[in-house]
C-alpha cells in the first residue's frame, strides 16, 4: 500500500510540473504584456522601463526560475488588466466561489443521496418515477439555461431572489462571507441551485442504481427476515456499501464543481474567482489565466489524490497488501 | 432452405432496411422522433439562405425602427409581421436562429471530426507501436482527463486568442473553437480506439497481415480501424451533443462565437440582457431551438449506444 500511496503522490507531483510548464509557457509565450499594459501613446522609453519592471528583459530559464518561484510562494505577477498583484486579486475573489461551492456541494449531495434512496425504496411509484424522468432533462440542460430559467422565474416573475451579485458581506479578516446576512443568503440560493442540479442528478442516479443492486444481495434480506425496522436496514445495511463509488464520483464532481462554478458565476455575475478568469480570457490577461491554472490543478490533483487514497479508508478489503485483495 | 430459394436477391437499400440495425431503429419510437428532430434542424439549417425570411447578416436589409418587435404581432412603425419576432437591432429572431444553428452545427461537427481523427490516429499508435510512445500519449490523456473538457477548451480558446493578432480575432474565433472543443476532446476517443486496438493486434488476420510484409501504416489504417469503429460511432454522437453544448456556453460565456457571427449560444447571450424588460421572445426560441438539438443527439446517440451493443441483442 505504502508503494502505491508513494507512486501516486509522486504522478500528482509529475502532473503539477507539467502544468506549471504551460502555466509558464503562456506567461512567457502568448501575447506581448507591453502591448498589454500600454496604450496608443507608449513611448520606447515606457517600454524599455516596462520591461525591466516585469523582468523580460532576462533569459529564459531566469525567468522560468522566478516564476515557480513566485509560484509556490502564491505570487503569480501583476495583472495586465487591473494593475494589481494576482495573489492580492485571487484571494479577494476566492472566499466567494468557495462558498457557492461549498453551498451547491452540500446541496447535491444531501438530496441526491435523498432523492437516490427514495427513488431506489419507491422503485416503481409515480413519484420515484417522475423524479427520474425530470432527472433526464436536467442533465441534458445546459448549465447556463438552468439559470437563465431559475432567475427567470425566480427573480423576473416572482421576484423573490436577487439575480445578480453575492448581497451583503460581512469581512473576516481576508476573508468574506455572505452566509450570514439575510441578502447574502438570499442571493446564494440560486446560484447554488444552477451550480449543483447537474451533481445532484448524477448523485441521485447513482444512489439509486447501486442501492437497487444492494437490496438484492443476501444480507438485506436476511436483515429484513431478522425483523429489522426498514429504516435500519436502508440506511445500516444498504446505503452504507453504496457509500464507496459514490464517494469517488463526488469526489472527483467537487472538481468540476470549481469548474463550473465559471458558467455560474458569469450568469449570476457572481464576483467570484470564475468571473475572474472568463473576464481574463476575454481580455487575453496572462497572469490572471496562468494563475486560475495553478491554482485549480492544485486543487484536482490533491482532490484525484485523495479519493484515491479514501478508497483504503472506506474500503477494508482494499487494505490488506498487494495480491490477496482481489 | 426453402425460403433461400424463394427470396429474389434484394437491392442493398432493401438489405438495409431488412437488417437488425434497422429493425431496432424502427421499433423505437425515441430513436425515430429524435432523428427526425435533428434531421429537420440539420437541413433548415443547411439550407437556410433559402428559408430564411430575411438575411440577418445583411444590414441593407435590417431596419431598425422594426426592432423589438413581438412574436406574430405587427410593428407599431412598419407594420412588417415576424413569425418569432425580432431583437434589438430588427433582425428577425427566425432567420438568426437558422444562421446561428448553422454556426452552431458546423463547429460541433467540425470539432467532433477534428477530435475524432487526432484520437484515432493516437489510439491507433499507441494500441499498435506501443513502448514508450503508448506511455507518453496515454499519460498524456490522463492528465487532460483530470480536468473538465469546458475548462480546457477555455484554456485553449483564451491561449489561441492571445497569439492571434487583433484584426484577424473575429474571423479567426470560429476555428479557434473548433480546434479548442476538438483538442478537448480527443481522449475518449484514443482510449476507446487503444483498447481495442490492443484486442485486435493480437488476431490472426493481423498476423496474416504482417506475415505478407505490410507496412504499419498500412496494417493500421487497412485491417484494424475497420474493426474498431463502431465504439467511435457512438462517441461520436454522444460527443457531438456534448461538443454542441460546449461551443453554446464558450458563446454565451463570452469566449467563443463573436456578434458578428452569432452561433446559438451567442444569440442566448443577447437575449440574455432582455430577460428582464420583457422582450422574451430573443432570448427562448434560441434556447429551445438548442436543448432540442442537444436533446435528440444525446437521445439518439443513447439509443445507437444500446443498438451496437452485442450483449443488449
Amino acid at each position: 500500500m505504502l508503494t502505491y500511496v508513494i507512486k501516486r503522490v509522486l504522478q500528482s507531483a509529475l502532473v503539477l510540473l507539467i502544468v506549471g510548464l504551460v502555466a509558464f509557457s503562456m506567461f512567457r509565450f502568448v501575447g506581448d504584456p507591453i502591448d498589454n499594459l500600454l496604450g496608443q501613446e507608449r513611448t520606447d522609453a515606457d517600454i524599455a522601463r516596462l520591461r525591466v519592471e516585469l523582468g523580460l528583459d532576462q533569459p529564459f530559464p531566469v525567468q522560468y526560475y522566478k516564476f515557480l518561484e513566485g509560484a509556490v510562494q502564491g505570487d503569480f505577477g501583476v495583472s495586465y488588466r487591473q494593475g494589481r498583484p494576482v495573489g492580492e486579486i485571487l484571494l479577494e475573489r476566492a472566499p466567494a466561489t468557495l462558498e457557492l461551492a461549498a453551498v451547491s456541494g452540500f446541496l447535491a449531495i444531501s438530496i441526491g443521496i435523498g432523492l437516490g434512496v427514495f427513488t431506489a425504496i419507491r422503485k416503481d411509484g409515480f413519484l420515484a418515477n417522475a423524479i427520474m424522468s425530470i432527472s433526464l432533462i436536467g442533465v441534458s440542460l445546459p448549465t447556463f439555461l438552468i439559470g437563465i430559467l431559475l432567475i427567470y422565474v425566480f427573480a423576473v416573475e416572482l421576484g423573490w431572489l436577487p439575480s445578480f451579485g453575492r448581497g451583503d458581506v460581512v469581512q473576516f479578516g481576508w476573508w468574506s462571507t455572505g452566509l450570514l446576512t439575510a441578502s447574502g443568503l438570499k442571493a446564494i440560493v440560486l446560484p447554488a441551485i444552477t451550480l449543483g442540479l447537474y451533481q445532484m442528478t448524477l448523485i441521485m442516479r447513482l444512489v439509486r442504481s447501486e442501492m437497487l443492486e444492494v437490496l438484492r444481495q443476501d444480507y438485506v434480506r436476511f436483515a429484513r427476515a431478522r425483523g429489522l425496522k426498514a429504516r435500519t436496514v436502508n440506511f445500516r445495511h444498504a446505503l452504507k456499501n453504496t457509500l464507496v463509488p459514490v464517494i469517488t464520483v463526488t469526489g472527483l464532481q467537487l472538481g468540476s464543481i470549481i469548474a463550473f462554478a465559471i458558467i455560474t458565476e458569469t450568469v449570476f455575475q457572481w464576483p467570484g474567482v470564475g468571473l475572474l478568469f472568463i473576464n481574463a480570457i476575454q481580455f487575453v490577461d496572462i497572469p490572471v489565466m496562468a494563475a486560475y491554472l495553478m491554482l485549480i490543478s492544485v486543487m484536482f490533483v490533491a482532490i484525484n489524490l485523495i479519493v484515491d487514497l479514501l478508497y483504503f479508508a472506506i474500503d477494508p478489503r482494499l487494505r490488506t497488501d498487494g495480491k490477496g485483495a482481489h | 432452405m426453402s425460403d433461400q430459394t424463394s427470396t429474389a436477391p434484394q437491392s442493398r437499400l432493401a438489405q438495409a432496411w431488412d437488417s437488425d440495425f434497422a429493425y431496432s431503429f424502427r421499433r423505437s419510437p425515441v430513436a425515430v422522433v429524435s432523428f427526425l428532430v435533428v434531421m429537420l434542424l440539420v437541413l433548415s439549417a443547411i439550407f437556410a439562405p433559402l428559408i430564411a425570411p430575411y438575411d440577418p447578416f445583411d444590414p441593407a436589409s435590417l431596419d431598425l425602427m422594426n426592432g423589438f418587435t413581438a412574436p406574430m404581432a405587427a410593428n407599431d412603425f412598419t407594420g412588417d409581421t415576424f413569425w418569432l419576432g425580432t431583437d434589438d437591432q430588427g433582425r428577425d429572431v427566425f432567420s438568426t436562429i437558422l444562421y446561428g444553428m448553422r454556426i452552431s452545427l458546423f463547429v460541433g461537427f467540425s470539432a467532433v471530426l477534428f477530435a475524432m481523427v487526432l484520437g484515432i490516429t493516437l489510439g491507433l499508435i499507441a494500441g499498435y507501436v506501443g513502448g514508450w510512445v503508448e506511455t507518453l500519449i496515454m499519460r498524456a490523456a490522463d492528465v487532460q482527463l483530470t480536468f473538465p473538457a469546458i475548462l480546457v477548451a477555455m484554456l485553449i480558446f483564451g491561449i489561441a486568442k492571445g497569439i492571434t493578432p487583433i484584426e484577424h480575432q473575429d474571423t479567426m474565433a470560429i476555428w479557434v473553437l473548433i480546434l479548442a472543443i476538438g483538442l478537448s476532446d480527443w481522449v475518449q476517443f484514443a482510449r476507446v480506439v487503444r483498447g481495442a486496438t490492443l484486442v485486435e493486434k493480437d488476431k490472426e488476420y493481423v498476423q496474416a497481415a504482417r506475415m505478407m510484409g505490410r507496412g504499419r501504416g498500412i496494417i493500421m489504417l487497412r485491417h484494424i480501424l475497420p474493426n474498431v469503429l463502431s465504439p467511435v460511432l457512438v462517441i461520436a454522437t454522444i460527443s457531438l451533443a456534448l461538443a454542441i453544448i460546449a461551443e453554446a456556453t464558450l458563446s454565451f460565456l463570452g469566449v467563443g462565437a463573436p456578434p458578428t457571427q452569432p452561433s446559438l449560444g451567442t444569440l442566448i447571450r443577447i437575449g440574455q440582457q432582455f430577460l428582464f424588460s420583457g422582450e422574451w421572445w430573443i432570448l427562448l426560441f434560441p434556447s429551445a431551438t438548442l436543448l432540442a438539438l442537444a436533446l435528440s443527439v444525446n437521445l439518439l446517440g443513447d439509443w445507437l449506444r444500446d443498438a451496437l451493443n452485442p450483449r443488449l441483442q
